[in-house]
């Protein structure tokens, strides 16, 4: 495992967030140190999107402050707060869908954030970023020599649509990479073979939050956890003190058949 | 086993251009090269040819401009909607303003011509792309309808105020010293426009203007802002459309309210969907087709606009992907002999 600190690199202070009546988010707290996997679990419409969607801009919180570095964020533009190196995938899959897959990787690495933080040969050279875009999602098992990665996003089937996810926010150089629910939909053995890479990637010092429903290879990379339900926190800890906490089992494991 | 028997086959000649390494097309031969760039010749060879071929008969030769002008407005449109997602219904107001700043440089300031459009050109596409960046963030037909109150706007404005000239305009400008400046001038605007467009959507930053279109949270979430790569494309498109407006105030020397017309963001429209969308040459082939139509229909007098609706139609219906993308999937289809190794 990673030396993981004690420097926490993003605070959410009491964030609550309403749609009309609906309390999709209420009073969540939540601090990630560097090095983390933090693993968000909760019932579906518990408010797990919608805390991405508030850590990455794409929506205001009602209350409460949301803060990267000490930095506050709340409310920011998506756009500033990924440049910031906080990434995130979509649940729904976003691809673009009339490129070409590596095409969908060239359009983060034409990024402010990317010519920045750099990390790949080149520098703005056109052939350069077709080949680093291939690079990365090779690493994400889409096979260099087969058609794959210059098939149209738009025919790609939900496993390396999820790994395209991924692949659009590793080209970020994320600091901060939230994932949302990249496991579902995934056969058995796709998981077993993400989830070495998600290893590696917090090895290489990435910090994670991870919204996820497949609990088993959750608690393998997580090493906390928070469960939500009804938009409240119901806890937070090892992953082990969460799976036996009797809310967490009453609100979300009511079926035990994930385990 | 003696002579090595020669097997021959059948291939489509966009073969070789199809079959691609990580991220170059793999031309192997100079006649690939050739099967490439033969459409692109031919184009560009019927465009420089133009002015010569129609010299003896100066009607014509304006109809020939005409056809560039509506190119250009064309070109601009076809960016904008098929490449950006903005479908603007502005046309006719990057067309005037190019049209105007033109004028006033060179009736004001005593600009030459050619220095005349190049700052209306440049100072045009600046105002138009400042004065759309409030209508940035809507979509769709909400943009579309917004953009054309624009130059409708401009009409009004010019008329209450009485600025700009008021209803009468601007008169007296300068045109142009010969028939070949006036001719060349315009063809090589286009060209240049033309390809430098093309060139531009398949570059990395073109790309992500195209992105913008098909998926503009992906790109907010690649910390991209979606508004400056918007207003990037607009200020590309309007440089287009204010080129048109203010070269063509020079060819008849008085500019008015009628720069702002609506046909000059209406015909725009036909012109793509005939050609073909988000080819970008389309626009043009379509703009060579329409404006000579429209002549040659003046002689049924009221009946014009009749046949004229007729044949849109019929391009409408019958050809609904555009000639560009006809043309282009019938030339891919070529078939050639080849050996076999
Ligand atoms: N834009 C919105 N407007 C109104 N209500 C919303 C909106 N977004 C989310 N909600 C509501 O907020 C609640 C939480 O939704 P959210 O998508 O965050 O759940 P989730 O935990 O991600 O669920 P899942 O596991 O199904 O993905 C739901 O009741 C949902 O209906
Ligand atoms: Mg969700």
């Amino acid at each position: 495992m990673t030396q993981r600190s004690t420097e926490p690199i993003l605070e959410i202070n009491s964030v609550s967030m309403h749609f009309g009546g609906v309390k999709a988010l209420d009073n969540v707290s939540l601090t990630v140190n560097r090095g983390d996997v933090v693993g968000i679990i909760g019932p579906n419409g518990s408010g797990k999107t919608t805390l991405i969607n508030c850590i990455t801009g794409f929506l205001k919180p009602t209350l409460g402050t949301i803060a990267f570095h000490g930095r506050d964020i709340t409310g920011k533009k998506p756009h500033k707060v990924a440049d910031m190196g906080i990434n995130r995938t979509f649940q729904v899959m976003r691809p673009y869908f009339t490129m070409p897959a590596y095409k969908n990787l060239v359009i983060p690495l034409s990024s402010p954030r990317a010519k920045r933080v750099g990390g790949w040969r080149g520098g703005g050279r056109h052939g350069d970023r077709n080949t680093v875009a291939v690079d990365i999602l090779e690493e994400l098992g889409f096979e260099r020599d087969s058609r794959v990665p210059y098939k149209l996003a738009g025919t790609l089937p939900t496993g390396y649509l999820k790994r395209l996810e991924l692949g659009r926010c590793l080209a970020m150089r994320p600091e901060l990479l939230i994932c949302d629910e990249v496991f579902s939909g995934l056969s058995a053995s796709e998981i077993s073979s993400l989830v070495p890479l998600i290893e590696k990637l917090n090895a290489q010092g990435i910090t994670m939050i991870m919204v996820e429903h497949r609990l088993v290879e959750l608690f393998r990379v997580a090493n906390r956890v928070m469960a939500l339900s009804y938009g409240e926190k119901i806890t937070e800890g090892p992953p082990q003190d969460v799976i036996s906490h009797p809310k967490v089992r009453e609100a979300y494991l009511g079926s035990e058949e994930d385990f | 086993m003696s002579e090595p028997f020669k097997q021959r086959r059948r291939e489509r000649i966009d073969r070789g251009v199809k079959v691609r390494s990580a991220s170059i097309y793999a031309l192997n031969s100079l006649e690939e090269i050739g099967y490439l760039l033969a459409p692109r010749m031919l184009l560009t060879c019927c465009f420089l040819f133009m002015p010569l071929a129609l010299s003896p008969w100066p009607y014509w030769g304006r109809v020939g401009l005409s056809v560039c002008i509506l190119a250009l407005l064309s070109i601009s449109f076809d960016f904008l909607a098929n490449y950006v997602g903005l479908v603007s219904l502005g046309g006719a107001f990057f067309y005037g303003i190019g049209g105007y700043i033109s004028a006033i440089c060179n009736t004001e300031f005593g600009l030459p011509p050619f220095l005349a459009i190049l700052v209306a050109t440049i100072l045009g596409a600046m105002i138009c792309t400042i004065a759309l960046l409030p209508c940035l963030p809507l979509r769709g037909i909400y943009f579309a309808i917004v953009t054309l109150m624009y130059p409708l706007l401009m009409i009004r404005l010019i008329e209450a105020f009485d600025i700009l000239g008021g209803t009468e305009g601007f008169r007296g400008i300068d045109g142009f010293n010969s028939f070949w400046t006036e001719q060349y001038g315009l063809v090589l605007g286009l060209l240049v426009a033309l390809f430098a467009l093309r060139r531009f959507v398949n570059t990395d930053a073109g790309l992500v203007v195209r992105a913008v279109k098909d998926n503009d949270q992906s790109v907010r979430a690649s910390g991209i802002s979606v508004t400056r790569t918007k207003a990037k494309a607009v200020f590309l498109a309007s440089l287009t459309g204010c080129f048109a407006g203010a070269y063509y105030i020079h060819m008849y020397s008085n500019v008015g309210i009628s720069s702002f017309a609506l046909d000059l963001s209406i015909m725009p429209i036909a012109a793509t969907i005939i050609g073909g969308s988000g080819t970008l040459v389309g626009p043009v082939i379509g703009a060579a087709i329409l404006v000579p139509l429209s002549e040659l229909l003046r002689d049924f007098g009221s009946l014009r606009i009749v046949v004229y609706a007729l044949v849109l139609t019929g391009f409408v219906v019958f050809r609904s992907e555009g000639l560009m993308n006809f043309l282009t999937r019938k030339y891919q289809q070529i078939e050639r002999w080849v050996d076999i190794r």
